[in-house]
């Protein structure tokens, strides 16, 4: 198990180990899941416990595999975009924009720019809705109920309107290789800019009810520093990456779809209550980019050029064997990647996807040394790791 | 309360006879006198026998019937709190949704988890009802109501609270769980740190008055806000709000409720119970919701006494007058009692929860030295005030406008976030 030269419990991962050395240490092993509130979905923790003091916790990911990756090298290139949504359900739409991205570059798709301009409006109204569940749920492990339906109140009226676009409320599909499924409704800049105005409201009372509260930062300050080199060591990604200082945002850095037309801030941690990239500073960087994607959709909505949104796309996608192509989007988990190799006929011969939550999820066992029982929880869910989206 | 009611029609006829019944006891024997039955007679010693048993079931239903009330309550305004409807199917408003749930718990199965202490399982939630049904024997509801004026009161109520404990301790440790394990360690350690702050704060009402007894406590206040014990002094109104503090972390209840840290150890103590004995936990929970609010309001907020009667005059009133001052004074306790209970779950639903580690370090930090110099500060102070009683008024008189103070500023925000909501705020419908 362990690489030579390096502490053997370091990089120890395997329950049975860890009961063998705990046989005698007079230290508890508790699972904590699969079925545990906290968890996010099916994941387990094999903690191993001292009391409330932890010795550490090993994440045990694999419950919810459903073999994606498999599914799209079974399926055509069109028919594989409602799996898609599947790999992140509380983001669907940002993995449908990974793969309609990776397959226009696969088929050297020129997407309207009309289309690109309701993918971005679709995409960020959704990573209002994903953080609002992060914070919402974060919130809640942390112990205060209320913000929880608070956040949840306003998803609906995201979902809302999401469904009003494509039909749907959690998994969209409403991406297309080429383009996007449905123009907008009549009158849809109104109504989106109506809930942009009540959602900024609502997130200054939020604020109030649970960001600033002083349980709240003193819960989270200084617990599961992240700091920058620790950070890009693992991987991180997205909210978790920028709130451990660094500043990087694909939108902004390598931009793709029609994000250069559009003005906004990247929020990065600063360590404002406690140290930078501990779980509050992930808590307030996904509350302000909340922020951020209100002002993108404004803009988007502003600058909404005429057109068709479906480009001409053959009714047969073939692309020669062994032709790749690869796409990075930033999801409202961080950077989500495509890469997929074209097989002999009108199906992928492999494909990969790699998400941010699988990444966050190594990390944990190394934060989780010494702190309180308590703490773990939060520390996952200042993560935002979605089980979906680890085991895909 | 409709228990209370229930006591208080058994309770007025007689009332209405005696002019100032202290206790049961005396009730039964002037009722027994009125007919000419001696108090040596064996008859009586039945009768005495009867109606204590009487009044327990009373006094039990009452703690029951209050207990699920509150969870209707507590549902409802969560839910208002939340932007919900809340339950609102069984009876109006949802009243009856308690007795529903009451209903379908007691036809659930009573589980026992394999490789659990069985004896110890069965008994564990009767440990907790226990001392939770012993506190409401020294517990005051208005003038006359009380089961029994303690000469210990306050005493026995501290102590058999910590029964409590004792409950919690045996179904985490006899469930062969280990997050129930997990939760009663918790818990224990919370009760008893948290017993040290809320004795010391509840010496202070104590030492002004002379007594332990809830009623001697409640007689020597007054009815107006500035003959209250919580602003006599600072350290008074201190070891109001630490005996608060107290009394929900010795409640379990946010921010507080590490226990039953729904998010940390999926339900804490009770985890591996079903049907009537996980009903009793809950009862219990919320019932010291009314018990913790009823012991503040008695010791720091005046009690059931009213403005502008003394108790001495209320004693000697007789007739139509006793009994309607009766049910006012009962009215104003509940009222008092009912808006504390409202700021416990208000609390509830909106404060995150502390860790362990903070937990212990508030008690042990902060509350113990605080509510220690507050009770030698009221002792040097009732020093004080007997050499210059002028002070008292003046400290009374500051405290009491303080108070005024801050509730009006309360009001005042408050009034500006229902402007600042405007079209968003919906208080009538949905109901």
């Amino acid at each position: 198990m362990s690489a030579p030269g390096t502490d053997p419990s370091a990089t120890m991962t395997s329950g049975k180990e860890v009961l063998k050395r705990i046989e005698y240490s007079g230290e508890m092993l508790v699972n904590m899941g699969p079925q545990h509130p906290s968890t996010h979905g099916v994941i387990n923790f094999l903690v191993q416990t001292d009391g409330e003091e932890m010795t550490r916790a090993i994440p045990e990911v694999g419950y919810l595999h459903r073999s994606i990756e498999k599914i799209g090298e079974r399926c055509e290139y069109a028919g594989f975009m409602p799996y898609t949504d599947r790999v992140d359900y509380i983001a669907a739409m940002f993995a449908n924009q990974g793969w309609a991205m990776a397959c226009e570059r696969l088929f050297a798709i020129e997407v309207p720019k009309r289309a690109e301009y309701c993918r971005v409006i679709a995409c960020e109204l959704n990573r209002i809705a994903s953080h609002l569940i992060s914070v919402g749920t974060m919130a809640m492990d942390v112990g205060a109920v209320t913000p929880f339906p608070y956040a949840l109140r306003e998803r609906e009226f995201i979902n809302d309107l999401l469904e009003e676009l494509c039909g749907a409320r959690l998994t969209y599909n409403y991406l297309r290789i080429g383009g996007v499924a449905f123009d907008l409704p009549d009158g849809y800049s109104e109504r989106v800019l109506r809930f942009v105005d009540h959602f900024e409201k609502v997130l200054v009372e939020f604020d109030r009810l649970i960001t600033q509260n002083r349980i709240f930062v003193e819960r989270l300050r200084g617990l599961g520093v992240i700091s920058r080199a620790l950070a890009i060591d693992h991987c991180l990604v997205g909210p978790n990456l920028r709130a451990s200082g660094v500043d990087w945002d694909l939108r902004r850095d390598l931009p793709y779809s029609a994000y250069p037309d559009f003005e906004f801030a990247v929020p990065v941690g600063t360590g404002a209550v406690g140290k930078t990239g501990d779980a509050w500073d992930r808590f307030w960087v996904r509350t302000r980019e909340m922020q951020e994607s209100c002002r993108i959709v404004r803009q988007a909505l502003q600058k909404l050029p005429e057109g068709p949104v479906m480009a001409k796309v053959p009714r047969r996608l073939k692309a020669p064997e062994g032709t790749d192509a690869f796409s990075r989007i930033e999801s409202a988990r961080g950077d989500m990647q495509y890469y997929v190799v074209a097989g002999p006929g009108e199906m992928a011969h492999r494909l990969k996807i790699r998400t941010g939550s699988f990444n966050a999820m190594g990390i944990i066992e190394k934060l989780s040394r010494g702190i309180m029982l308590a703490d773990l929880v939060a520390l996952i869910a200042s993560l935002d790791v979605v089980a979906p989206e680890i085991d895909r | 309360m409709s228990a209370a009611a229930t006591a208080i029609s058994l309770s007025l006829s007689t009332i209405a006879k005696t002019s100032n019944p202290r206790s049961p006891e005396q009730l039964v024997d002037g009722l027994l006198r009125a007919r000419g039955i001696e108090a040596s007679s064996p008859l009586s010693t039945l009768a005495m026998v009867a109606a204590l048993l009487a009044i327990a079931f009373i006094v039990v239903n009452c703690a029951a019937i209050a207990a699920g009330i509150f969870s209707w309550l507590e549902r409802r305004i969560a839910a208002r709190m939340q932007s919900r409807v809340g339950p609102n199917r069984v009876g109006p408003a949802g009243f009856f949704q308690w007795i529903a749930d009451a209903v379908k718990l007691l036809l659930k199965e009573d589980l026992i988890p394999e490789g659990a202490n069985v004896h110890l399982f069965r008994a564990a939630p009767y440990f907790m009802m226990v001392g939770f049904a012993c506190t409401f024997v020294a517990l005051p509801f208005s003038h006359a109501l009380i089961a029994a004026d303690l000469g210990v009161g306050v005493f026995y109520l501290l102590a058999v609270t910590a029964f409590v404990v004792v409950g919690v301790l045996a179904s985490g440790w006899s469930s062969n769980s280990k997050w129930s394990l997990f939760g009663s360690i918790r818990s224990a350690a919370q009760i008893v740190s948290y017993e040290i702050p809320a004795g010391m704060a509840l010496l202070v009402p104590v030492l002004l008055a002379g007594t332990l007894s809830t009623q001697g406590i409640i007689r020597a206040q007054g009815g107006w806000p500035w003959q209250w014990f919580v602003f006599h002094d600072p350290a008074a109104l201190a070891a109001f709000f630490i005996y608060f503090i107290s009394a929900l972390a010795e409640g379990n209840r946010a921010p507080f409720d590490l226990p039953e840290a729904e998010s940390e150890l999926v339900a804490g103590y009770n985890t591996e119970y079903s049907g009537m004995r996980f009903s009793y936990f809950f009862l219990v929970e919320w019932g010291n919701m009314w018990v913790m609010s009823a012991l503040a309001t008695s010791v720091f907020l005046g009690g059931w006494q009213l403005p502008g009667l003394d108790a001495a005059r209320f004693d000697a009133l007789t007739g139509g007058a006793a009994i309607g001052l009766e049910i006012v004074s009962l009215a104003l306790f509940a009222l008092k009692t009912m808006s504390l209970v409202f700021v416990i779950m208000w609390l509830r639903w909106t404060l995150p929860r502390l860790r362990v580690d903070q937990l212990m370090s508030l008690c042990w930090k902060y509350l113990v030295p605080v509510s220690f110099a507050g009770a030698l500060f009221v002792a040097g102070w009732m020093l004080v005030v007997r050499a210059a009683p002028v002070l008292d008024l003046l400290m009374r008189g500051a405290l009491t406008a303080l108070g005024a103070l801050v509730v009006t500023l309360f009001v005042r925000r408050t009034l500006s976030n229902v402007r600042d909501v405007g079209d968003r705020l919906d208080v009538r419908g949905n109901w």
